[in-house]
Formats: C-alpha cells, sequence, structure tokens
C-alpha cells in the first residue's frame, strides 16, 4: 500500500531522480514526521517531494563538531542571493562548505522563512494554533537524538519552500512551485549530520495545506 | 624602564594610577549620566550606559525590560552587528526568520519587532533616522576576513564580527552554540525580483536607531564592516552607544496594536512577564 498524506492522499514511494552509485539509504518520512541521518563526505543526498508542494525544514551540522552548522547569513551573503539552487554552496557559521547542490529539479529554495514553531505560529494566525505539531518540536526530538538542543536550532533551509521578497521588503510564504517526484541533490563536503522537519504546516500553503511524505536516497559515486 | 619609572611596586602603583581621566575615542563613560550631551528630554539620571565602540570593537551590556537603546552613527561608516539573548533563560534568543516572517517584512525600520523564538519580542525599533539595515547577511567570519583582509582575529587590525560576538557571549556564560543569526543597522542591503543581494552602505554620518527592550536582555554590539562591503580596506567608524531607563510598549502605545502579530507578541512577552514576575 501507498504512503498517504495527512489528509490521506495516496503517493507514489519510488519517484525521484537518483544518482547512479551505490545506494547507501533509501527511506520513506511520513508526512508530519522528522528524520537524520550521517551523509559521509563524498557521498549524496537527495530530497524527492513525492506529494509536490512540501516544504522540508533542514539544518546541517558538522559531524565532527556539531557546534559549527548551517549558516544561512554566510550561505547568502557568500553567493549574493537569498533563493537556493543547483551550484549553491551551504556554508557553516565558520564560513566552511558543508554541502553543495549539485542537482535541483525545483530551482528555488528558501533560506529566510526560518521553521514553524507552537510559538511563532499563535503570533502569524493566533493562539488556536498553540496546540498544532510544527516544525521545532521535529527539530528537537530528533535533534536530541543525536545530543542537540535547544541551543542548536539556527535557521533552516526550507527545500521546496517559496519565498518571494518584494520591492518594498514586504516577503511570504506562497504556493509552492514544486511537484510530485521532483528532487534536489546535495553532495557533502564534510561528514554532515542532516536534521529534517517533514514540515506539518496548515496554516499557509508552504504544504499545500495537506502535509506530505518525503523520500530521502543516500548514493556513493 | 619607562620615564615614569616602574621598578618598584609603588613606582608601578603610581604610574598605573597617573593614567586615571585619560580620555580615549573609544570608552565607556561612567556612571552614564555623566555622559555630555544626554539625548533631548532624557533625565540624565535615567541612562544606564553610554559607551563609544570604535570600528572593530565590541561591548555588551544587560539591559531592563523597558530600556531604550540608542545606537549612533557618530561619523557615517559604522555597522552595528546586534544579538540578543532573554536575560533569564538565554536558550530564547534572537530569532531572524521569525524577525522577517511573521511581520511580512525583510527590512528593519520603525516599528519593526526583534522576536525571539519563543514567540515573544526582545525588543523593538522605535525610531530610525537611517533606513540601512540588514537581516539577511548576518556578521564575518575570521575565515571570510582573513580571505579579505588578511587577517579576523580579535587581537588583529580586521576581527572578524563573530569572533567579537564570541568573546562578549563567553564573558556571559555563553558558547559558540549559542550565536544566532544576528541582525546589522547602518549598512543597508536590497533584495531585487531575481533575489539577488545590493549592498546599499550607509546612510550617512549621523543617523541613529532607537530599540526598546520589551524583555530583559543581554544585548551584544559588535562594529565591524559588513559581510558585503565592497572597499578593499577594513572601514568602519566609531558607534556611539546610550541607553535610559524606561517603560515597555504597553496597549496605549500605538505600537501595541500596528499589527495583529506584532498584537499577539506583546501578548505573548507580557504572559511572559507577568508569570515570571517582571514588572
Amino acid at each position: 500500500m501507498n504512503p498517504t498524506s495527512a489528509k490521506g492522499v495516496s503517493v507514489d514511494p519510488t519517484l525521484g531522480t537518483i544518482p547512479a552509485g551505490e545506494v547507501v539509504l533509501d527511506q520513506l518520512v511520513a508526512a508530519r514526521a522528522p528524520w537524520s541521518a550521517i551523509v559521509t563526505a563524498g557521498d549524496r543526498l537527495s530530497i524527492v517531494d513525492l506529494g509536490g508542494n512540501q516544504a522540508v525544514d533542514c539544518i546541517l551540522y558538522s559531524a565532527a563538531d556539531t557546534s559549527e552548522r548551517y549558516s544561512a547569513p554566510d550561505t547568502i551573503a557568500a553567493q549574493g542571493r537569498i533563493f537556493l539552487t543547483t551550484g549553491s554552496v551551504l556554508r557553516s557559521n565558520r564560513g566552511n562548505p558543508l554541502m553543495t547542490v549539485i542537482a535541483d529539479e525545483c530551482g528555488n529554495h528558501d533560506t529566510l522563512g526560518g521553521a514553524c514553531s507552537k510559538e511563532s505560529n499563535t503570533l502569524r494566525y493566533g493562539h488556536h494554533t498553540k496546540h498544532q505539531h510544527a516544525c521545532v518540536e521535529n527539530f528537537l526530538r530528533e535533534g536530541a537524538r543525536h545530543g542537540l538542543g535547544k541551543r542548536d536550532l539556527v535557521s533552516n533551509i526550507n527545500w521546496y519552500m517559496n519565498v518571494p521578497v518584494e520591492e518594498d521588503g514586504m516577503l511570504g510564504i506562497v504556493d509552492g512551485i514544486s511537484k510530485p517526484g521532483l528532487t534536489v541533490t546535495l553532495r557533502a563536503e564534510v561528514d554532515t549530520l542532516v536534521l529534517v522537519s517533514n514540515c506539518p504546516q496548515i496554516n499557509n500553503p508552504c504544504n499545500g495545506f495537506d502535509p506530505s511524505p518525503v523520500r530521502m536516497v543516500v548514493t556513493r559515486p | 624602564m619607562s620615564e615614569a619609572g616602574t621598578s618598584t611596586t609603588r613606582a608601578a602603583r603610581d604610574h598605573a594610577r597617573a593614567q586615571a581621566g585619560t580620555a580615549a575615542e573609544a570608552m565607556p563613560i561612567l556612571p552614564a549620566g555623566s555622559w555630555p550631551e544626554p539625548p533631548e528630554g532624557v533625565d540624565p539620571a535615567a541612562l544606564t550606559w553610554a559607551e563609544t565602540i570604535a570600528g572593530g570593537g565590541y561591548a555588551s551590556k544587560v539591559l531592563a525590560r523597558g530600556t531604550t537603546l540608542r545606537l549612533t552613527d557618530v561619523e557615517g561608516d559604522a555597522c552595528a552587528h546586534l544579538l540578543l539573548w532573554n536575560a533569564d533563560q538565554p536558550w530564547e534568543r534572537l530569532n531572524v526568520a521569525d524577525t522577517v516572517k511573521v511581520p511580512w517584512q525583510a527590512y528593519l525600520g520603525a516599528g519593526h519587532p526583534l522576536l525571539s523564538d519563543q514567540g515573544r519580542a526582545l525588543a523593538t525599533i522605535v525610531a530610525d533616522s537611517s533606513g540601512r539595515h540588514d537581516a539577511l547577511c548576518g556578521t564575518t567570519s575570521l575565515a571570510g576576513n582573513r580571505e579579505r583582509y588578511g587577517d579576523g582575529s580579535p587581537q588583529g587590525p580586521s576581527p572578524a564580527g563573530r569572533e567579537l560576538q564570541l568573546l562578549a557571549a563567553l564573558k556571559h556564560g555563553l558558547g559558540p552554540r549559542d550565536i544566532p543569526p544576528g541582525v546589522s543597522f547602518f549598512q543597508g542591503v536590497r533584495v531585487d525580483a531575481e533575489g539577488a543581494l545590493r549592498f546599499e552602505g550607509s546612510a550617512g554620518a549621523g543617523t541613529a536607531v532607537e530599540l526598546r527592550t520589551e524583555m530583559p536582555a543581554i544585548a551584544i554590539l559588535a562594529n565591524v564592516p559588513h559581510p558585503l562591503d565592497p572597499r578593499v580596506d577594513y572601514t568602519a567608524t566609531t558607534l556611539e552607544v546610550l541607553a535610559w531607563r524606561g517603560d515597555p510598549t504597553g496597549p496605549e502605545d500605538a505600537l501595541w496594536s500596528s499589527s495583529p502579530e506584532l498584537e499577539r507578541a506583546f501578548l505573548n512577552t507580557k504572559d511572559y512577564c507577568d508569570a515570571r514576575g517582571i514588572r
């Protein structure tokens, strides 16, 4: 039986454009769930949006020293652009490359919007959303498995999330441009702990109002 | 041997004490109320922080809720990289993503909150005569400054912002894991339709930003060139810092209900302070 979105829509778990090579790992992340893995330097991580328009929140840590972690500002300043796509180098808070985007079928991923939390949901939508599941819950619980805590959460990447900035600075999460099966592939430049929240948000269009499963594949060339 | 003579403990003590009263370009003034030009309408006795920070320098202070923090770009090339933590529980800290996402606005200016990761306002920007700020690019790194200027160490001629932030954070019992992405004032950045960044630089000498702390906060300021500053030379001029006691934003302030998101941030902040016993 195929996996389903939060609202029960079936998705094909075999979708995706996976690079050639030995498959080290091929896992399904259920709708609304966390995920993590250490990707060895040189290996490729492919993230497949199975249902389409599904935000995949992601923080990277150097596996050798997790105080070195993905830095949105270092990444943005170094490439002079807010969006991520093929060629983007995902840099750490020390300016070092952690991973590089080597293939991207979507074309545009977010660096600014951060993760949803129960707390920020109260600001964005109202206090009735306080008890809804959120990405920070996923990050905290999954990060704890690796000895990470609250202090280790920083501005994250949102794969497949569409956040334009208008001329006057107005920004917002709008309808996604992703489709079922679109894949983004990252090459690890160092051994990298990848922490993921398959976003459970249901109050904005980042998941098409129906969180869906994603596929994670690690290949070794 | 120096001219003053420092070969004995007594002479060394005299030599040390003779330095008192020296004026430096960058220094704190104590008590803060003796600052020579208190802001108009501010009782000098209410001043709690008066300091000048040279380019390449940093300073920090724990500020009470309701403090006004005024940053002035004296000569026109300061860049004030600011980080904030809840002074009571520093695992709650500035969250730049929420700070741009919640108000639906990437550019900082008057009325913009600096939000924590707990859905609360650590501070709000209450006045701004510069309009050239940045919440996207963070600060500079040791490796980056080494490449750009040949050095990024705190003791060198071109300190990196993150190195200074780390030193300041360590003095508050914090470490590398406690340092989030920050914001900076006085050197503007804009985003074009394709998402590319454009460095706009300074609005000129004498502009100022006033922030109001809405929670007891650890504030760290590093005054270093912006990461996108294209100039070959490490260019950073004096930042003037003044702070004075006051009240946090209340329901009677226009700012409180200026947007539904901000009103809920103030409600969350007051809820925390009330329960915690903070006035």
